[in-house]
């Protein structure tokens, strides 16, 4: 056999060993490791905190047998320092924590945001402020994962409602990473890493794989400009070891990534970290609806809250009344065309934003609409039930 | 003029480490009388000499004057946040072992804001070398005092004079766990980089303080004067003692001029690495 199939052969075989194909009962946080590893990721830094441990406990079973690194950090402020560190050195890198650990990243996470290391932050949210209660359910970290660090730049968001979208939207988030060289998070909910139901896991191939861009130039020639973007706003990266020599700082930087200390050069890297994003919103941005057709109610939800609002929107329509579902997958970048969009149709009379915080995703609505946003809301600790939700959409 | 007449000029050699400092960078931000500059001129020394390829070194820095060093030095180089060099510097050396990760930051950085990190990186005896700039205060921000300010000496937060005990920082590296293990001030200039390159030959977390004058704000604070002088204090008081075992005496005392600066080379052992 020519020595080049049996490298693929091999490059294949390590490949599959990292995902396990075929169908699966699994818990979300499971699946969401599932996920990275099918993804590819080669180091995970983290620190234990409910309800997110399982993610850090499966990857540090199964990460030493595929040739990744499973490090327990000290705290959350050093799990984002080493992620990033290890994305400049060329890994997919990750870590997983809950609100309070959320807030120890942001520090880090406007550093990775400054020198568009990739990486893919997963927030398995339970009820807060504060400690909160720890092993509760709660959708509360979405404003904080939007503007969390300090400062104007863009990141990615996703929201999986069940163990499946758990592990797919890992995968997609690496991708997303990568693609733009921002942080990205994988915003789940007590309920969704937590409970159990089918997983469904393809084949190595069929996981979809998107790499960064690499130096269109070799290491040497002259100096390598790690933010130089192309049109899409986007630079190729070069790695820690590559031998390009470059330089990263969360200072204000100009392309080679020196320090530039003036008001014209923050003003251009700012516009540019928020734009690669909302100017590519239309790619990134996923979302799934139906009934929206002949709505005149029209449901925005998330997470697992979409799982009710689902529920009470299906029956609602059994019963005739004309309403839709809005289930977002991205909340950020916020699908804001689409609701533009509903709301410019003109059958639509109001909306209803179940969310179990007290209203940070229908400020979202209400800034793109003067059309009743009706709140739903739960503190944290329970869900929204379908009832309540039903109860709402006949009223 | 015929080509006979032509001035032959000599060959002019680059400087050693010309290639290892990021000149388009220059001139540097540090003061007049700043110990900085003559640290990372150590570092470029101890790569040149060290017989790992150039683009096998990265070095690692914080936030502050020394956490600039990161930027004047012309190989893989990344300025992370205040504190966080080390969980940085981590991620990169455990991602890729066969990278020479080199931390250099200041004693506010690495001991105050970043002290967490620095126990647990000589805990796990992470593969990275640590050179701590300490200049017993917070140069940049104005003259602050830190977790290094000795006793008695005045900063800007501390006007009658610091109250709480410092950390010794070789006894703190030693104690927590790192392989290697050095104290010295930029007079030194030889032996720092000496122990520079043995830190580079070895595996696991090593550490080396370094002494430097920050005449404009801890030396004005504390009538030292110029960089100058307090290089003089250095050339007074310290004693080499390589190999020293009394750590936990060995506390820096700059106001009373009896007690010795010992400096030297206090701990070389072997231990399995983060990675075994």
């Amino acid at each position: 056999m020519p020595v080049s199939v049996m490298a693929a052969d091999a490059e294949r075989a390590a490949r599959q060993a990292r995902v396990r194909t075929g169908m699966h009962f699994m818990v979300g946080d499971h699946a969401c490791a599932e996920g990275a590893l099918a993804a590819g990721v080669d180091f995970f830094g983290g620190y234990p905190i409910t309800p997110s441990t399982e993610v850090a406990e499966h990857l540090a079973r199964r990460l030493p047998h595929v040739g990744g690194r499973f490090v327990q950090m000290e705290d959350e402020l050093a799990s984002m320092a080493a992620i990033i560190g290890a994305s400049a050195a060329g890994a997919r890198s990750m870590t997983a924590t809950s609100g309070p650990g959320f807030s120890l990243m942001m520090e880090n996470i406007g550093l990775a945001a400054m020198m568009e290391l990739p990486c893919v932050v997963v927030d398995v949210q339970r009820a807060s402020p504060s400690t909160g209660l720890p092993t509760m359910v709660g959708q509360s970290d979405i404003l904080q994962a939007r503007w969390g660090s300090h400062g104007d730049y863009g990141i990615i968001a996703y929201c999986p409602a069940s163990v499946q979208e758990c592990f797919d939207l890992t995968v997609t988030a690496f991708n997303a990473a990568d693609r733009y060289r921002v942080p990205v998070f994988v915003m789940m909910d007590e309920v969704v890493g937590h409970m159990a139901e089918r997983l469904v896991i393809p084949e190595a191939d069929e996981v979809p794989f998107v790499p960064r861009k690499a130096p269109r130039t070799a290491p040497g020639a002259e100096p390598f400009l790690s933010y130089a973007a192309d049109d899409d706003l986007v630079p190729p990266i070069a790695h820690a070891g590559d031998g390009y020599k470059v330089h990263m700082t969360g200072l204000t930087h100009d392309e080679r990534g020196y320090p530039a200390m003036t008001a014209a050069a923050h003003d251009k890297l700012v516009n540019r970290l928020v734009d690669k994003v909302r100017l590519n919103a239309s790619k990134i941005e996923l979302y799934e609806e139906f009934g929206t057709d002949d709505a005149d109610t029209v449901v925005i939800s998330f997470g697992c809250t979409a799982r009710s609002a689902r529920h009470a929107v299906n029956q609602a329509r059994r019963e005739g009344i004309k309403c839709g579902l809005l289930r977002l997958i991205t909340v950020w970048p916020f699908p804001e065309t689409r609701i533009r969009e509903l709301v410019a149709g003109g059958k639509v009379r109001r909306f209803i934003v179940p969310e179990i915080n007290l209203g940070q995703l229908r400020r979202e609505v209400e800034r793109l609409t003067q059309l009743p946003v009706l709140r739903l809301n739960h503190a944290g600790g329970a869900m929204p039930t379908p009832d309540a939700i039903l109860e709402m959409i006949r009223s | 003029m015929s080509v006979s007449e032509q001035v032959i000029l000599p060959a002019v050699n680059l400087h050693p480490i010309d290639n290892l400092l990021r000149a388009d960078r220059l001139p540097h931000i540090l003061c007049p009388g700043c110990g900085i500059g003559t640290v990372i001129h150590g570092y470029a020394y101890a790569i040149a000499e060290s017989g790992i390829e150039e683009n096998r070194h990265v070095c690692v820095s914080g936030i502050g004057c020394s956490g600039r060093a990161a930027g004047y030095v012309n190989v893989d180089s990344y300025h992370a946040t205040h504190g966080r060099a080390l969980p940085f510097a981590l991620g990169i050396a455990v991602h890729n072992p066969k990278l020479e990760v080199t931390v250099i930051s200041g004693d506010g950085d690495l001991t105050s804001i970043g002290g967490n990190h620095l126990i647990h990186a000589a805990r796990r005896n992470a593969n990275m070398n640590v050179i701590c700039i300490n200049n017993f205060n917070y140069g940049m921000t104005g003259g602050q005092v830190g977790p290094t300010t000795p006793i008695g000496a005045k900063g800007s937060t501390a006007p009658l004079g610091v109250v709480e005990r410092p950390f010794n920082l070789p006894y703190l590296a030693k104690a927590t766990g790192a392989v290697f293990v050095a104290r010295w001030t930029i007079l030194h200039v030889r032996e720092f980089q000496e122990a520079v390159l043995r830190a580079m030959q070895k595996r696991g977390f090593t550490f080396i303080e370094v002494l430097a004058p920050c005449p404009t704000s801890f030396g004005k604070a504390n009538k030292i004067g110029d960089g100058l002088h307090e290089m003089e204090i250095y050339r007074e008081r310290c004693e080499i003692r390589n190999g020293a075992t009394n750590l936990e005496e060995l506390d820096i005392n700059l106001i009373d001029e009896s007690v010795p600066i010992t400096v030297g080379n206090f701990v070389d052992i072997e231990r399995d690495d983060y990675l075994g």
